[in-house]
């Protein structure tokens, strides 16, 4: 199976990524810059966190536009998993292939801390290597990470089972604690914290890693792990 | 903000003429003492700098270490004082990115962040406060974008830097040896400006920085933009990967007028460029504002004619400026034109060797009666003390700073911000451990004492973490250097600095001077800041659950040395006393026996006690592993002293140790083999932190109340006043 990393400019997550991707999962990892269309090859790409373009405008705003989410777009009507991570999933969300929006922490500040995420959908090729209200702790680090949705799109969103993941506690105001959704049909699946960061004990403060299975799942969907 | 009368004669008399007004400009940019260092340079060769991991090369801006298998750490630390004492978000962001680029033009990717940060009183002065906050954002702001983690540093507010600000960041980078970037050129060859346009802003920085802070003059501070800075690394380093630089250098202090005449000085070739090929942000510069521009987020590369395709090819590819603006000539002068019009044609070496100035000195006459202690109020209750301490702003918990520093990019960051000293996993199966600190309130009671004690706390640190010290970087800031006072202060504090180097063979890898740190008040205190980079082969020590009943050891011994304590500055507003001196001997056993025992695994935790003394270091072990502790008093290792002296004595060397019953026996060994003093005296277990003295209690706090307070206080300080 081929994994892609897609580097924009200011990503600074992709070499995390690919370190993760391809020494502790073994994975055929390739990075492919935002000016370049993704071969039809792929089985399955992620959007690394950053700081596109700077986070001018809005994060993830002009990544948005950049011509390789054309063929993001294309990939994720055929049901390729894509997982967007931190400025990731503030581009897929601006993309519109995600609900909702990402705003400033109600803090104001850029948070970098350990949180406790509840897997809240473990159907997606992301998570279905979880039991369902499963605990993962797992850091993040952002500015821009309050999930908002208006009441009419959270309903909808509920009743489709789109929220992946919820934080355990009140972190920074999101709506609902929502930490990271899916589209409608599970495979695009967007989340604010780093999953990276969690899988080698080395960098883990916490013992287990929960959040190796968010890779784990992936293969197994991928039928390269049983 | 020009040359000196004398120093206009000396450049006419070595030209042999009257110099154009460009050259002025020129001259007095890298003849300022910022780029000079003219008053300190001649003094800065005591300190040992090299090493048997050290490896040196021409025009490097930053310090390198062989930390095996092929690889290479390089380290670096600058300040950014005056900047960011007029407009803190863009000084402190900017100082960000020049150091990050000293680091980058070796040939290594920048992988840590530190920064020690000093302000005035927060609890009364609003501006410090502005200034505190402002300069926190600009690092993050500006570190979190590029992706490189700050994970560790050092805060400090103290009344002598009312209205003023002391930024200092130091930066590590980490690549392959046979990746250094091995400065070269030859005749032919081609200058290239590479990244951000070149502007008005920041036009006479350096000089602004030699200055005191009279004016406000906030044009002479760069404006940070942290997304080119991050396209410049990457795109620097695909140059790197595919050998297309012959030789870089960073634009900071000064300009192209400085990274000219430097490179062209340290390679020994000449170079001459045309100001038009500049690419500027406004049409109308001038060549003089285009030479000392210090225009943030540009560098300077020399490379051969059959790369230049290739190095513009990645440049495209990152959208980023990329012009030829000159090339190398075989002369030893710096040719600057527009078009076919000369502006100047200088000697490199003329410009880049300002003469070496020789300061008079003279010991302050403050000196002579600062040791004497005056009668101090007596302490009622020392819980309720204890709770006020925890709260204040120098011992408070820095969690609000930290989180919002991202301090896991780059997933190396094994042990995070908060403890002793930082650790980073290297790609060679190794660990490195960095800490930087400072200590004016000692500095300012004996300069030389004072600043060993930063050096020794920096070394106290990583030693902790399991790792051994193999390098150093100064930074030495003081007010003004005409002022033989001040002057002697300097010198004392640098020949401090280079005994304790030599004794412990720590080589001085890089460094910086900052002068003129005047605030309207005076001088500041002597501020030196070390930073110490310690190496492990293999096991770092990271904190392991502490269970009720392990027990805590204290090496080192507790000494009446008060001076500069918190406890008599915080608590009782007095400025004075016998500050703490490190014993070298004592300091070198204990080092090493603390490194024995953790390289055998025999520790769960380690600590170092500094600032607050052991009072505070004892509580930081129960807040930050949330478990309660007793203590015994009568137990410490030392002379007989008084309860509160035994508690908030700030001597060196002392080192807290948790350790299971089961290794109690293995431990004391070692220690003992080492000649250490030490005792065990304490046990954790329970929810509070206790202090005994006999049958007497002397502290008795909850460790959850206490927790609150220390976490939080910080935030709500800055957030509520």
């Amino acid at each position: 199976m081929k994994v892609g990393v897609v580097v924009f400019p200011g990503s600074n997550c992709d070499r995390d990524m690919y370190h993760v991707l391809t020494d502790v999962f073994h994975l055929d990892t390739q990075y492919f810059w935002h000016e370049k269309g993704l071969p039809k090859n792929i089985d399955a790409v992620i959007l690394p966190g950053g700081f596109s373009y700077g986070d001018r405008l809005r994060a993830g705003v002009i990544a948005a536009h950049s011509p390789v989410i054309k063929d993001v777009q294309k990939m994720a009507q055929k049901g390729i998993p894509i997982l967007g991570v931190c400025n990731g999933f503030q581009i897929l969300v601006e993309a519109g292939l995600l609900p909702g929006v990402l705003l400033k922490n109600k803090s104001l500040n850029f948070m970098c801390e350990w949180t406790n995420l509840i897997v809240e959908n473990n159907k997606t090729p992301f998570t279905n290597q979880f039991k369902i209200h499963e605990k993962i702790p797992i850091p993040i680090a952002n500015g821009e990470g309050r999930y908002y949705v208006d009441n009419e799109t959270l309903k909808e969103i509920k009743k489709k089972n789109q929220i992946v993941f919820r934080y355990s506690e009140v972190v920074n105001g999101s709506t609902n604690k929502i930490a990271g959704v899916c589209n409608e049909d599970g495979n695009v699946v967007g989340m604010m914290p780093h999953p990276e960061r969690a899988t080698e004990s080395e960098i883990n403060p916490i013992d287990n890693k929960p959040s190796s299975r968010i890779f784990e799942s992936l293969m197994v969907k991928m039928g390269v792990k049983n | 903000m020009s040359l000196e009368s004398q120093e206009l004669e000396e450049l006419k008399s070595k030209i042999g003429r009257n110099p154009t007004s460009t050259e002025l400009q020129i001259v007095a940019a890298e003849w300022s003492e910022h780029c000079s260092y003219k008053s300190s340079k001649k003094h800065l060769k005591m300190l040992p700098m090299e090493g048997p991991l050290v490896i040196t090369e021409k025009g490097y801006d930053s310090g390198v270490l062989d930390v095996g298998g092929g690889y290479v750490v390089t380290a670096h630390i600058e300040s950014h004082n005056h900047p960011s004492a007029v407009e803190p978000y863009g000084g402190a962001a900017t100082g960000v990115g020049g150091v990050i680029r000293d680091i980058l033009s070796a040939g290594t990717r920048p992988i840590a962040i530190f920064d020690g940060l000093r302000f005035g009183n927060i609890e009364k002065d609003q501006q410090a406060r502005w200034l505190f906050k402002n300069a926190v954002t600009g690092i993050a702001d500006y570190g979190n974008c590029l992706g490189i983690p700050t994970i560790g540093g050092e805060v400090e507010f103290d009344g002598c830097y009312e209205n003023y600000a002391l930024v200092d960041v130091a930066a590590i980078g980490f690549g392959k040896k046979e990746n250094l970037i091995k400065n070269h050129s030859k005749k032919g060859d081609l200058v290239v400006l590479m990244g951000g346009s070149t502007g008005r802003d920041g036009i006479g920085g350096s000089q602004f920085a030699s200055d005191s802070l009279e004016s406000e003059d906030r044009s002479a501070v760069q404006i940070p933009d942290p997304f080119i800075e991050k396209l410049i690394i990457e795109a620097i380093l695909e140059a790197r990967n595919q050998k297309l630089i012959h030789a870089m250098k960073d634009l900071g202090g000064g300009g192209l007028s400085c990274a000219i005449s430097e490179t062209a000085d340290a390679l020994e070739i000449g170079i001459e460029m045309d100001v038009a090929k500049v690419h500027t942000r406004e049409s109308d510069m001038h060549p003089d504002e285009i030479m000392v521009s210090e225009s943030q987020e540009r560098m300077l590369i020399i490379t051969g004619k059959d790369k230049l395709k290739r190095l513009q090819d990645i440049c495209k590819k990152f959208h980023i400026g990329c012009s030829v603006i000159g090339r190398v000539t075989s002369d030893n002068k710096m040719h600057i034109k527009k078009g076919n019009r000369t502006f100047a044609n200088l000697p490199t070496d003329v410009v880049a060797n300002a003469t070496l100035l020789d300061l008079p000195s003279k010991k302050p006459i403050y000196l002579d009666s600062i040791e004497k202690e005056k009668k101090l109020k007596s302490i009622s209750d020392y819980s309720k003390l204890m709770i006020k301490f925890l709260a204040s702003p120098n011992i408070a918990s820095k969690i609000w700073i930290y989180s919002q520093y991202d301090h896991e990019v780059g997933i190396r960051t094994v042990v995070k911000p908060g403890r002793d000293a930082s650790v980073l996993r290297l790609d060679n199966g190794k660990f490195l451990s960095a800490k930087i600190d400072g200590n004016p309130k000692h500095c300012f009671i004996n300069p030389r004492e004072g600043a060993i004690g930063c050096f020794e706390e920096a070394c106290r640190n990583v030693v902790c973490t399991g790792a051994k010290p193999i390098g150093m970087l100064d930074h030495l800031q003081f007010g003004n250097p005409k002022d033989p006072e001040i002057f002697w202060t300097f010198l004392e504090s640098l020949k401090g600095l280079t005994d304790f180097a030599k004794f412990f063979k720590i080589p001085c890898v890089g460094g910086k001077v900052s002068l003129y740190n005047e605030t309207p008040k005076g001088p500041i205190k002597p501020t030196p800041v070390i930073g110490v980079l310690g190496l492990i082969e293999k096991n770092p020590l990271i904190s392991k659950k502490i269970s009720d009943g392990d027990s805590l050891v204290m090496v080192g011994n507790t000494k009446d040395e008060m001076g500069g304590s918190e406890f008599f500055e915080y608590i009782h507003k007095f400025v004075g006393g016998k500050c703490p001196i490190v014993d070298f001997d004592e300091s070198k056993n204990n080092m090493n026996a603390v490194l024995e025992t953790i390289d055998n695994q025999l520790v769960k935790s380690a600590h170092d006690c500094s600032k607050g003394g052991l009072a505070v270091a004892v509580s930081e072990l129960c807040l930050i592993n949330n478990v309660g502790c007793k203590t015994l008093l009568g137990k410490i290792p030392g002379e007989k002293l008084e309860v509160d002296r035994i508690l908030f004595s700030e001597s060196h060397s002392r080192y807290l140790l948790v350790v299971e019953k089961k290794n109690i026996k293995e431990l004391e060994k070692i220690l003992q083999k080492h000649k250490t003093v030490f005792a065990n005296i304490g046990k954790f277990g329970g929810g509070k932190i206790e202090f005994t003295h006999g049958t007497k209690s002397i502290i008795d706090l909850r460790v959850d109340k206490a927790q609150k307070t220390w976490l939080n206080s910080l935030r709500d300080l800055v957030l509520h006043g």
